[in-house]
């Protein structure tokens, strides 16, 4: 399998990262050389094996359920562009 | 013109009333200052990663238990990935292929007229994921203020089959639903604060028809009476639209409650491309026999059982039954008060929780956990009216003198107000002897065959008691003096 130009432009635009044109063409090479790699690997007969969710076959670990986090809004919102009132301002989203 | 049949399935998302969020050791409390309880893994710093809360996990266990599903004994986090700013991560940890909880169902009772019908709800799926956080597009010189204290919030996704067909089934099942959350302890159930939202998948099909329309789905409807609007609303528009000849386009619609319609969210082409996969940074969740086995040890006495041991143990109706097991504190409290009021007095506590405490909890705008009159009080009065010692009329000043703080236990009261019944007949007869001399007229007027005055000298003489004689002995007295 391999993706269309067009598909790539989807996937930014999902992700909302804005490309060139140039850039598409790149990264369309770029993602086919991993369905290359993908398609390899679909050649192995895994009849029999159950699929892993993790490559590691161990399970999650647990935290207890406590509170562990103090008020660190100052010291986190020290890095961000915009603030007010204790919230984080970002570019008007409407429903 | 055809008949149509409704199809309606519901998401609910569960708050868990966890104190930690799912992935994180910041605060679940409600009401705090914005982005006071968001920390690092809430705000997806950069190289941050998620442990998973076992209370979390310890109330998806309750959850399948009670509902009857099966607790996978190895379930996966996914990422859903989409855009929006109050995900900072860019996708929310949820559960896609392997959820916690498969199947299980719930009974409703659908109230028609004066009819009770019962249904079973199947479930497909319960799956654990976390919560966003809050945009507010109020005034922020155009921009959008977020809030991240609800991010990571623990819920549980409880997703039926399209088993209900009508609004009032819909309905039902929610309340069951919520009920049974609370009962279990898992969620507190405050629609107001988002811990309990309905999402509701409608479609219609003429009837007799095999397969399903094409559905719509009313997202984040937070009361039981917007979810029976906004789905009688939907049905209406989706028959109309049909019968003018339109098709139903598959769509995710908001209730607004003012105008009492439904309409489309705009249209977002790429709104359901979520791209789910399994989430790196987190291993597969393995729960083993024994955590069920511990987690079912510690569940109470669900709903159904309950009811159904009130009616063979207590002999009530499956009324009163189903009455006193609509809350855990309810039926609490009940079986309290059984403990002093005797259970051979159970109908009669039945009645004291069901009206007299009911209404009284009602006026003062209190929920039963509130009571002032607890149910060591409230059985210790109940014992007192079936030994006699009291009247069921007594018995009511006793209870608000109790709900005043008057007395520590009904027996003081009774004590400290001389409110004991007088059973001497010796003292009923002089008293009764008073009324007649004091009311001839009354004596002449029942002598010539007026039934009537005979209840108003009862009336006299269980006034000059002041309530406190034994109703039945003045009767029996009176009839004999005056026969």
């Amino acid at each position: 399998m391999s993706l269309s130009l067009e598909q790539v432009r989807r996937i930014a635009h999902l992700a909302r990262i804005e490309i060139s044109d140039a850039e598409a063409e790149t990264t369309l090479g770029h993602l086919n050389g991993i369905f290359t790699l993908i398609e390899e690997m679909q050649a192995v007969d895994t009849r029999g094996v159950e699929p892993m969710a993790h490559a590691q076959d161990i399970a999650q670990r647990l935290r207890e359920d406590k509170v562990t986090e103090e008020n660190r809004r100052e010291a986190l919102q020290s890095v961000s562009p915009e603030t007010e009132a204790g919230l984080y301002l970002v570019p008007k989203v409407i429903e | 013109m055809k008949h149509w049949e409704v199809v309606i399935g519901i998401e609910t998302h569960v708050q868990l009333s966890t104190q930690s969020k799912i992935f994180s050791g910041s605060s679940t409390a409600f009401g705090a200052d914005p982005n006071a309880q968001a920390n690092a893994v809430d705000v997806a710093l950069p190289g941050v990663l998620p442990v998973l809360n076992k209370g979390a996990v310890d109330c998806a266990i309750r959850f399948g238990l009670a509902v009857g599903g099966q607790i996978a004994p190895k379930s996966v986090f996914a990422r859903k990935n989409y855009f929006y700013p109050d995900l900072p991560k860019g996708y929310q940890i949820s559960q896609y292929e392997l959820p916690v909880v498969v199947g299980g169902e719930v009974a409703i009772q659908v109230v028609q007229g004066d009819e009770a019908e019962e249904k079973t709800v199947h479930l497909t799926r319960a799956h654990l994921e976390e919560d966003a956080g809050k945009s507010l597009h109020e005034d922020f010189h155009g921009k959008t203020g977020i809030d991240l204290n609800r991010a990571g919030t623990p819920l549980l996704e409880i997703v039926t089959e399209p088993d209900m067909r009508s609004s009032a089934e819909a309905v039902a099942y929610a309340r069951a639903l919520h009920a049974l959350v609370r009962w279990i302890g898992i969620c507190d159930g405050n629609m107001q604060e988002g811990s309990f939202r309905c999402d509701a998948n409608v479609s219609v099909r003429p009837v007799g028809q095999e397969e399903f329309g094409t559905r719509r789905e009313i997202k984040n409807l937070n009361s039981f009476r917007f979810l029976q609007q906004a789905i009688d609303y939907e049905v209406q528009w989706q028959i109309a639209e049909i019968e003018d000849g339109r098709a139903i386009q598959q769509a995710t619609v908001l209730f607004d409650p003012d105008t009492g319609e439904t309409r489309a969210m705009r249209s977002k082409e790429d709104a359901h491309d979520y791209r789910y996969f399994p989430d790196p940074d987190l291993l597969p969740l393995i729960i083993d026999r024994d955590w069920v086995d511990r987690a079912r040890a510690a569940m109470p006495e669900l709903p159904a059982a309950k009811r159904q041991r009130f009616v063979d143990e207590f002999k009530l109706s499956a009324y009163d039954a189903a009455t006193l097991t609509a809350s855990l504190e309810l039926a609490g409290y009940f079986e309290a008060a059984l403990e002093d009021g005797g259970k051979t007095n159970a109908k009669a506590c039945a009645n004291w929780v069901m009206v007299e405490l009911a209404a009284r909890l009602n006026k003062d705008g209190l929920d039963i956990s509130q009571s002032p009159v607890s149910p060591i009080q409230l059985g210790g009065l109940i014992a007192r009216i079936a030994d006699g010692t009291i009247s069921n009329n007594i018995a009511k000043k006793v209870f608000e003198a109790l709900w005043n703080g008057e007395g520590r236990t009904a027996d003081e009261v009774i004590e400290k107000q001389g409110l004991k019944q007088i059973t001497d007949s010796g003292a009923i007869e002089a008293l009764i002897d008073g009324v007649l001399a004091a009311n001839a007229a009354m004596v002449a007027e029942f002598r010539s065959g007026k039934e009537k005055a005979f209840n108003a000298l009862v009336g006299q003489a269980m006034k000059a008691a002041k309530g406190k004689a034994n109703p039945q002995q003045v009767n029996e007295l009176l009839r004999k003096k005056l026969g």
